[in-house]
């Protein structure tokens, strides 16, 4: 393992006080129990978001972290849910009065210990709404499995909702709006490489120099099948097609469309995926409105990207484009 | 004999040591099906939990498992947080102002545990979880009781049960947690859950034994 770190047991709080060194003056790091939170929390009759997860995926949730996006974010392990102590400290400290919603990825550990820090938050006295993305589409939601993942479109949640909540929006305004994202968004990724835990020291998982794992997870877990390597325009219609479906996108839809690298794949790959995707949707006559392309939901150092679309239609125009000042996304504040 | 306030913080104990022997093993586990992290973690929980323990002596049964449990949701994280925490606290909250165990007290209060367990995470026998241990083990444990069996006899079939339990994960589809999203790729996997599940009863079963050879 060959890691720039000091210590595999001391990753987590070491980078969560670089985050507080590097950006003090827009978050407040806590550590033990580990949350971030915005400078200026709580703000006074503002619905407050807050968000968590395993670690390892940054930016997100902690570089989200700032006006515009979430007032706090709980970092887990690496790749291991946060726990409901972590969680209900960070409710209480941003709590303006105005009820705070939790978004969660679904992922049985997240959605275990959201749902226990919300029982103890309402015995607080604190209104607490939740809302559980899963817009994975590598992953049949059926009975028989813990159903979709929340992958991508929990990061374009979280700016949609921090954009709604800056307008003193009511807690269940924003929480239906946080549904309407999720409702509208659909991922899927895939790995060209693994990527390694510190505190486990070797690869989750083995792919050959010719394979790749497509509709992999953020953390490393196998994805739905795996293939030989394929040109970037193969790859994206392996990704994207299952999404178009899914959304059931017609001729003259706009979408936000998100090319997230999952921490190794550089940027120039990236603007490949990029085109290749706008060339797939521009022949069904759907239209990139917005986009998003860059590290944001990661994987560690794995190699590999994923693709998310969300269907756009003025709110959520609007709601994107609305000012926002976070260590990872920032425009018009 | 009853149980004792001393031989419950002794079954903790075992179990500690057995994650910490395992831990490696679990996460290999893991590895295959999920995301590498159950022997860590749990290591992480049961240190806390046991040195917590040993910082708060009493003789209150119940009050020392419901520590044991909010300690593992507050240190364990993932899904084994909640339900390792959650099987603790309904065992100490079945237990509560005890300070010593029958028999049949052991069987009520695992069966409160498993049912917190089963509750919280919403599964079934045979999706290929810690139930799969957990609940042929509270079964054959009620049964022996029911028939009369000392409790160090009982919890060598409830052990019995449990090991049972976790072999037959192997064949299965898992279809909860993270390896449910593997669906049939997840056959001839051992869980991880159930695994750490049959060493807690192997602890509790080791513990009485060496209790009644001293």
């Amino acid at each position: 393992m060959k890691k720039l770190i000091n210590n595999p047991e001391d990753v987590v709080p070491d980078a969560l006080q670089g985050m507080q060194a590097a950006h003090g003056d827009v978050l407040r790091v806590m550590i033990d129990p580990h949350y971030l939170c915005r400078a200026d929390a709580p703000v006074q009759g503002k619905v407050a978001l807050v968000s968590g997860g395993g670690s390892g995926h940054e930016p997100m949730h902690g570089g989200f972290v700032g006006p515009g996006m979430l007032d706090a974010a709980c970092p887990g392990e690496v790749f291991t849910s946060p726990t409901p102590d972590q969680m209900l400290e960070a409710t209480k400290a941003v709590d303006g009065g105005a009820g705070v919603l939790h978004i969660v990825k679904n992922y049985t550990g997240d959605v275990l210990n959201f749902e226990m820090a919300a029982d103890l938050a309402r015995e607080e006295n604190i209104e607490v709404e939740a809302v559980v993305i899963d817009d994975d589409v590598a992953v049949q939601d059926s009975l028989y499995t813990a159903g979709r993942r929340g992958v991508g479109a929990t990061v374009l949640a979280e700016k949609v909702c921090g954009g709604a909540a800056e307008e003193k929006r009511s807690l269940k305004e924003v929480a239906d709006l946080c549904r309407k994202v999720n409702g509208n968004g659909r991922s899927m990724g895939m790995a060209l490489t693994s990527c390694i835990v510190p505190a486990a020291g070797a690869p989750t998982f083995d792919l050959g120099e010719d394979e790749m794992e497509i509709g992999i997870g953020i953390h490393g877990e196998p994805g739905r099948e795996r293939i030989s390597l394929a040109p970037a325009r193969e790859v994206v219609e392996r990704l994207a097609g299952p999404i178009v479906e899914d959304l059931s996108l017609q001729q003259g839809d706009n979408v936000l469309a998100f090319v997230n690298s999952m921490g190794g794949t550089p940027l120039i790959e990236l603007y490949i995926v990029f085109n290749e995707l706008k060339k797939l949707l521009s022949g069904r006559g759907v239209n990139i409105a917005r986009n998003l392309i860059g590290p944001y939901i990661t994987s560690l150092e794995m190699a590999g990207c994923s693709i998310t679309l969300l269907k756009l239609d003025d709110e959520l125009t609007r709601l994107w484009d609305a000012p926002v000042s976070t260590p990872g996304l920032t425009w018009g504040a | 004999m009853p149980v004792q306030y001393d031989d419950v913080v002794a079954w903790v104990k075992a179990f500690a040591s057995a994650i910490e022997e395992n831990k490696a093993y679990l996460t290999q586990l893991d590895s295959a099906i999920g995301d590498a992290d159950h022997g860590t973690n749990m290591q992480r929980g049961f240190q806390a939990a046991v040195q917590k323990l040993e910082e708060s002596p009493g003789d209150d049964i119940g009050a020392a498992l419901k520590g044991v449990g909010m300690t593992l949701v507050s240190k364990i994280g993932g899904a084994g947080g909640p339900l390792y925490g959650t099987f603790f606290m309904q065992m100490g909250t079945a237990l509560a102002g005890k300070s010593e165990l029958e028999a049949d007290d052991w069987a009520t209060a695992l069966e409160a545990g498993v049912e917190g367990v089963q509750t919280r995470g919403k599964a079934e026998l045979e999706e290929a979880t810690m139930l799969d241990a957990l609940l042929p083990a509270v079964q054959a444990l009620k049964e022996s009781v029911g028939a009369g069996s000392s409790l160090e006899a009982a919890l060598v079939k409830a052990t019995e049960a449990a090991q049972g339990g976790m072999k037959a994960t192997i064949p299965l589809i898992a279809r909860k947690g993270r390896a449910s999203y593997l669906g049939e790729r997840s056959v001839g996997h051992q869980d991880p859950g159930a695994t750490s599940s049959y060493l807690l009863m192997k602890a509790a079963s080791d513990v009485l034994a060496t209790k009644k050879a001293s």
